[in-house]
């Protein structure tokens, strides 16, 4: 077989494209409703919770580390030429911290959780659907919904603000050592200046939004894994759709929830 | 043989989309039995298994365990009766995720709710009954196949089942492995007092545990008998399965 009938083979017709389109939407609607279902119902596996939330968070630790660095420092480098051009240098860290705490570190942090976080549990969950795991821990009487799915969207959901104001922090930081380079700014400077900018009111809808990033990223990745079909090339599959679908809705959602803070405080 | 029923399967019919996989099956079960499940691959066998243990639902038929049918309990009330129910997986679907005493821990703690201690001892208890105490603290990817398929064993009788279901046992292991492990379950059956239905390809697997086995065709059960029965058959199909399974193994 050469290499276009190998790609041919793949190729689905229109009809079939809209079926598994809308085939996905309501699976993964069926999906959240039920772990809305089981989400309150006891026994509450704190333990696994804890455990996930734990994994999760030293996962991704390093590499949001490094991004947000980087999108601080970048994004002062990037700002100074303009400001300067306006005379506004001043307003350097304004704009830094404004732009990193209301928009780039909590999406940014999003979408890289989406990468590390969603594709780890559509592969892991993946695997266990295809080795007859999560059947086994069915027939052993254990929901396992609720003991793999609930569990690690639950710490998905609850680590991703905290992640998020920490890279806020790095990326702050890494803001402030571009400035330190090229402008004459003292650190107690940039500092008042930062917190004269940013209100409270500025972190709430930033990190609040991040909840909802959060359980995208579980609840996709865990939709993906748990109906994996089709051997190893099925959870292949799982863990990249996984990894687009989750950044998708992130910024879908990002949007949605721009619009609804802008209307709920218009003077945000 | 005791007569009391353990199993009842009364008219179970199952396809997917239009392949009838099981077409209008009636088979009793009796309690401290050894039924062998027979049959070309793709006739059904694993599927009747997953429905007893209520992971396929059939399109039609009554599955009664111990005179509840479980088809019409709610999962809670399913759950109880699966508490009664061990079942060994063709791959043994051991948690990669967790080492052997977790594995084995896992039904203890999350079904049975036993204090530390006792779970403790059950483990113990139940890998030496495997013969496979040393590998207590490895994980299943440090395992060979067949100790993975003792391992998976241990798992499922840990929580003393009265039911035992076994989805070729001992597939992919080699003959003297396969020998040991169906000897084992043979053991396990007589010490535990289990009913067991046993899904295989395996003729001395069959041989060594049977009390009475069925054969699937075509979605129904075309024979059954003792394993002499159907291995003396005159039945052409019978006779070029089982003599091509011998020339096999």
């Amino acid at each position: 077989m050469n290499l276009p009938q190998i790609i041919n083979r793949k190729k689905l017709s229109v009809s079939e494209k809209f079926y598994n389109f809308f085939a996905t939407i309501s699976g993964l609607t069926v999906f959240n409703i039920e772990f809305f279902k089981q989400v309150f119902i006891p026994p509450y596996e704190i333990n696994e919770i804890k455990k996930h939330m734990i994994e999760l968070g030293v996962k991704t630790f390093p590499i949001v580390s490094v991004t947000g660095f980087i999108i601080g420092l970048v994004l002062a480098l990037q700002s100074l030429p303009v400001l300067q051009r306006f005379g506004a240098t001043d307003f350097l860290p304004a704009t830094v911290s404004l732009s990193v705490v209301r928009e780039l570190g909590p999406v940014i942090t999003a979408l890289i959780f989406a990468g590390r976080v969603s594709s780890g549990i559509g592969a892991e969950l993946g695997s266990m659907r295809v080795t007859e795991q999560i059947d086994a821990m069915e027939v052993s009487g254990v929901n396992p919904f609720r003991y793999l799915v609930v569990t690690r969207v639950f710490a998905t959901t609850m680590i991703l603000p905290i992640l998020t104001v920490y890279v806020i922090f790095i990326a702050l930081i890494g803001g402030f050592l571009a400035v330190i380079i090229t402008e004459n700014m003292t650190l107690v400077y940039f500092k008042n200046a930062v917190l004269s900018a940013v209100e409270f009111g500025d972190l709430i809808p930033g990190v609040a939004k991040t909840f909802v990033f959060g359980y995208l990223a579980g609840i996709v990745g865990a939709y993906k894994g748990f109906t994996t079909e089709g051997g190893t090339e099925g959870v292949g599959k799982a863990s990249t759709t996984s990894v687009v679908m989750a950044s998708l809705l992130i910024l879908i959602f990002d949007m949605v929830l721009v619009k609804i803070t802008l209307w709920l405080w218009p003077t945000f | 043989m005791a007569d009391i029923l353990e199993v009842k399967i009364k008219n179970l019919s199952k396809r997917f989309e239009s392949h009838v996989v099981l077409d209008d099956i009636s088979l009793d079960v009796h309690s401290a039995e050894n039924l062998i499940v027979f049959g070309q691959s793709g006739t059904g066998k694993s599927v009747l298994l997953k429905c007893i243990i209520g992971l396929l639902k059939p399109d039609a038929g009554e599955i009664y365990i111990k005179d509840k049918n479980v088809l019409e309990l709610n999962i809670n009330e399913l759950n109880e009766v699966r508490k009664n129910i061990g079942f060994l997986f063709q791959s043994a679907a051991l948690y990669d995720s967790m080492s052997v005493r977790e594995n084995l821990e896992f039904p203890l703690k999350k079904i049975l709710n036993m204090p530390q201690n006792e779970i403790n001892k059950k483990v113990i208890h139940t890998l030496e009954l495997v013969s496979l105490e040393e590998a207590i603290d490895k994980m299943p990817s440090e395992l060979s196949g067949g100790m993975r398929k003792r391992i998976g064993l241990a798992r499922s009788i840990i929580t003393d089942p009265e039911l035992m279901l076994y989805d070729e046992p001992t597939t992919g292991l080699d003959p003297i492995t396969s020998k040991e492990i169906s000897e084992l379950i043979l053991n396990l059956q007589k010490q535990l007092k289990m009913t067991s239905i046993v899904v295989t390809h395996d003729l001395i697997c069959a041989e060594i545990i049977a009390d009475r086995a069925i054969f699937l065709r075509e979605g129904k059960i075309a024979h059954e008998g003792t394993i002499d029965d159907l291995t003396g058959s005159k039945d052409p199909f019978l006779k070029n399965f089982f003599s091509t399974k011998l020339i096999k193994d």
